[in-house]
Order: C-alpha cells, then structure tokens, then sequence
C-alpha cells in the first residue's frame, strides 16, 4: 500500500474540500475588517456574525454567548486566567481534573504561583472523574471546576452533565474543554449545565488559527488580550474570518453527518480495538471500552517503548501517536496515563490510534495485518524478550 | 545528509536492521544501563580476548535495548565501532563518536547515546570484576555515578506511583472530614 495512511485524527484533521471552498473568496475578495466601517468590513462582519450563530446552534448556546479565538489553547488560557482573575476579590480555589489537556493543566499550575489554590481530581481506571468526588472539593472559596468532555489521549467522556448539576447547585462555574467532543457528541450547554466550554475548528476538518470559548452571559470573566474590543471586549484582536468562516462550515457538516459518522467509526474502532487486543500478546486498552469517542483506541504493550512505534509506523506511510516519555519535548510519559494508573514503564509501550472522516475499513485492516509485526520486531531488539 | 522525518537516514537504518542483535552465547561480560531521563534501559554482552601482543580486545559484542529509535540506534552503532577495540582504548569511549557515526542527533535526543556509553562503561567493569583486576579510578567513579542514577530512576518511578496515592488519599481525607 503506497497511500500514506491517517490515524492521528486527534492530533489534526484534514480540511474538508467543502470547508476550503466556502473560505476561498474571504483570502482576496471579502477581505475585510470587520471593524472597518465600509461595506467590505461590514460584509466581512456579517459574515462573521453569521458563523457565530451556526457555531452557537451547534452547542443550544445563544449566539453573543460566542467568543471566537485562535485556539483552544487560549479559549482554555481565558477560561482559567480570565475567570480567576475576575473572581479573585471573593475567591481563590479552582478545581481541574487530573487528566486535562497541558493548557489546563499549566495554566492552573501558574494560577498556583498566583496565589491561587487548585484541586486536582483523581480519575478511576478508566480515566473517569467520579461526580461524588468534585462536590466533595466544592469549597465556599472554589470559582470554577473545569473538566475536560472527552480526553485527548485516552477518549474517555466525562459525565459531564452530572457534574454540570452538581456545579449549579453549588453555584460554581463550570466549564469544560471539549476540543475533542465538539462536532462528535451532542452538546448542549443547558442541559449539561455548562457555563464556559471550549471548541476547536482544526480537530473537526475545519482550518486550523480558528476557535471559540462559549461563555454564559452571566458569567464574570476577564480578557487576557486587551486592545480593541473585539469580541465584546473579551478578546482583542483582528478577526481571522477566513479561518472562522471555514470553521462555522465544518460545524454545520458535523452537525449534518455525526449520526451516521459516530456509527461508522464506533463500528471501525471496536473491530480495531478487540483484533489488536486478539492478536498482540500483552497488549491492553487505556481508556473505557464503551465510555469513549468514537474515533479514539490507545493502547500499551509491554516490552516496547512508544515512539519505536510510531517512527516503524510511519515508515511504513502510517501515522499514529504515543504518550511515551521518549517523544515528548519534557521527556516525562504522558499524566494523563499516569493518572489512570499506568506505571511510567506502562506508559513507555502507548499508542494513539485515532480514526476520521477519511478512514476506511481496509486502511484498518492494513494497520492490523501490520501492527503485530512492527511489535514483534521491537519485541526482539528488547531484552525483555520472551523465549 | 539525507534525513527521514525526525531522523537521519544513518539514523532509521540502524533502527531498522539494527548490527549485532541479541545475546552473545557465553559472553564474558555484560553491562546493563538504564536511562534516568526516560527510562529506556540497554544490556550489552561482550566477548573479549587478547591478542598477540597480549593485549585484550573486544572481539565481539552485542545488544538488547527497549527504548525509542535513537537508543536503538545508538546501541546498534556502539557495538559495531567497539568491536576490535583494545579495553583500555574502549575505555576512552567518547558519545560524540556515535552522534558523529550517525549523521547526528536531534537535541532532545543526544542524551540516548549516553546510555549506550554507560552500557559499554558497565560491561567493562563487569569484565575486570569478574577478572578479579584492579579497576581503574575513573572507571570506577563512573560505575558508581550509574550505580547511583539507577537508583534515582527507582526512586522517581517510586515518587510517581506515591504521588497518585498521595492525591487519592488527600481526595479520601477530604471525604471523610465532611
């Protein structure tokens, strides 16, 4: 097979052709900015205010509740900084799960430094936050829980709307990342109670430099970027409508095709996940079986270590991902597999496999007739080996 | 320099079909090294015997790494640029000869050589300790600086696993207090 195989649809995804032809004319004809008062600024603010309601259907959220941004990376940077600082006069606790994406993560960490208190929840086995467990770190001090929908690396999905309850009954923000759910699971923000919530354009075939941070109206919350208001203040900085554009379009086709994609993934990951777990020895599942995005398998093998995987994989032409501390830039194996319970040598044997718009059965068949091959070879560099 | 991705060609071809792979029967010696960063772990086996001049030169060597694709590599490459080597001259071993010998590293990477170095360092001791010689000093403060990170690397594999049951049993405490 010459065609290079994608399963790291976690990491990115593709542009979807529908979505880059819509954003074409809003590079060179609809230029505009949509602060200027003539009538190509005034397009590109219509257009802009347009998106903002599709994304905002998307979520039952009302559309000025919408602030777009770069990232998610600062939507989640402006969730945390800006309702810290907005509450601080009164309070000083946040609560974040153990298993959050790193800008959760050293965003709280440099709360810390800030004077600010900061509980860690544990999760289960499974990467699961128990509900019981964040009203019991509720405090009078605590502004904000925030937890994370689906996990990046392992896919597990929170219970979100328990704990979304749980914080509107004990009047605490919540809010919660959902780069990795928004566009694959249902999501209302009523319902699930969720008061802040963080969506990506580039994790669901959308450009990447696009983003938004949902806040409820009557929330408190600072910017962390001053200078023209844009955005209602809240975030200052001239409009990407290109990528924003482009990103209200992936929306509207997630939105259209997520039934029928989450069963034809599910289907897929399920056929992957129990013929890798057949056909490897000592191989094992991290994450829920069920409780679990339906695009997202993470494994750990003993006797290998994550990134020889990955590098043999992709020589291969298959791309995939590790949480091994060997591939990543800090050289420590991934929290949120620590967090489950792993030991850092457990850890060491991860990989990612996560499935998109684009994958195909027979590329999964490729992957599994391969895989065991690519383990058993590291397996007799090791000298762990069994004889 | 042709690189493949995040390495060099020199790099994934090592990787690929790594040279002298798995135990030597009867090895005279063997150096086992782990490394403290992150927690890849190399044995390497020798054979060594002496020549005319009565010199002792490693005439074979081999290996065993669980790690990433640098540490496969590098231990592939130690084991063919020591072969032939006197023990004294191995003794001189520098990791720069490996990145050298690989077309180089990434930064984040060099430190993997260091572990095929310490494994060449521990086979050597094993060897004069099993020969009952004298081991040389330096040889011998090197032994102890490895001897002294393996023990720091079960020490942060140890903290690790305390760290989780720390934040359960704080999340418990805090339950029962209500």
């Amino acid at each position: 097979m010459k065609k290079k195989i994608y399963l790291d649809y976690a990491a990115t995804t593709p542009i979807d052709p529908r979505v880059l032809k819509i954003m074409s004319p809003y590079f060179s004809e609809k230029f505009g900015n949509t602060m200027s008062l003539h009538s190509l600024g005034q397009e590109a603010k219509q257009a802009l205010e347009k998106s903002r309601e599709t994304i905002a259907n998307l979520i039952a959220a009302k559309s000025d509740e919408i602030i777009f941004t770069s990232s998610a990376t600062e939507s989640n940077n402006l969730a945390l900084k800006g309702i810290a600082f907005a509450n601080q006069d009164k309070k000083n606790h946040i609560i974040i799960s153990s298993i959050e994406h790193p800008c959760i993560m050293e965003s709280a960490k440099w709360l810390e430094t800030k004077g600010f208190e900061i509980t860690r929840l544990p999760v289960d086995k499974y990467g699961l936050v128990d509900p019981e467990n964040v009203e019991k770190a509720i405090k009078p001090e605590t502004i904000l829980v925030s937890v994370i929908h689906a996990s990046n690396e392992i896919g597990t999905i929170q219970p979100i709307e328990k704990i979304g309850k749980i914080c509107k009954k004990k009047k605490v923000y919540f809010h919660t990342d959902a780069a990795q759910s928004f566009g694959k699971i249902p999501l209302d923000v009523n319902k699930m109670k969720i008061d802040l919530l963080t969506t990506s354009s580039h994790k669901m075939y959308g450009p990447k430099g696009a983003a938004c941070l949902f806040v409820r109206k009557e929330v408190k919350i600072e910017p962390i970027l001053h200078g023209g208001s844009h955005e209602k203040g809240l975030r200052s900085s001239t409009i990407n409508i290109p990528a924003i554009i482009g990103f209200a379009e992936a929306c509207k086709i997630s939105q259209k095709e997520m039934k029928t994609e989450n069963e034809r993934l599910t289907k897929l990951r399920d056929k992957l996940i129990k013929k890798i777990l057949k056909t490897i020895p000592n191989s094992y599942l991290n994450g829920h079986s069920k409780k679990r995005l339906s695009n997202n398998a993470n494994f750990w093998f003993e006797f290998v270590e994550g990134e020889s995987i990955v590098i043999q994989l992709d020589l291969l032409g298959i791309a995939a991902s590790t949480g091994s501390a060997c591939s990543s830039a800090k050289l420590e194996p991934s929290h949120v597999l620590l967090a489950i319970g792993l030991k850092p040598q457990q850890a060491h044997g991860s990989l990612r496999l996560s499935l998109g718009r684009w994958t195909k059965e027979k590329e999964i068949d490729h992957l599994l007739e391969v895989l065991p091959k690519v383990i058993k070879k590291l397996r007799e560099i090791s000298p762990f080996k069994k004889n | 320099m042709k690189q493949i991705g995040l390495y060099t060609k020199k790099v994934i071809e090592h990787f690929q079909k790594p040279h002298n792979m798995g135990k030597i029967k009867n090895p005279d010696a063997v150096g086992q090294a782990g490394n403290i960063i992150c927690g890849d772990t190399m044995q390497l086996y020798i054979k060594v015997k002496k020549n005319k001049q009565g010199r002792e030169i490693i005439k074979d060597a081999s290996f065993e790494t669980l790690g990433c694709v640098a540490a496969i590599a590098t231990s592939s490459v130690i084991t063919d640029l020591i072969k032939g080597k006197a023990l004294e001259k191995a003794l001189e071993f520098d990791k720069a000869e490996i990145v050298k010998e690989l077309d180089g590293l990434p930064p984040v990477k060099v430190h993997c050589s260091v572990l095929a170095v310490d494994a060449l360092y521990e086979a050597i001791y094993d060897y004069f300790k099993k020969k009952k010689k004298k081991i040389p000093e330096k040889l011998s403060k090197i032994h102890q600086r490895i001897k002294k990170e393996k023990k720091e690397i079960k020490k942060r594999y140890k903290e690790w696993e305390k760290n989780e049951e720390e934040m359960y049993k704080k999340i418990i405490n805090e339950k029962t207090k209500k």
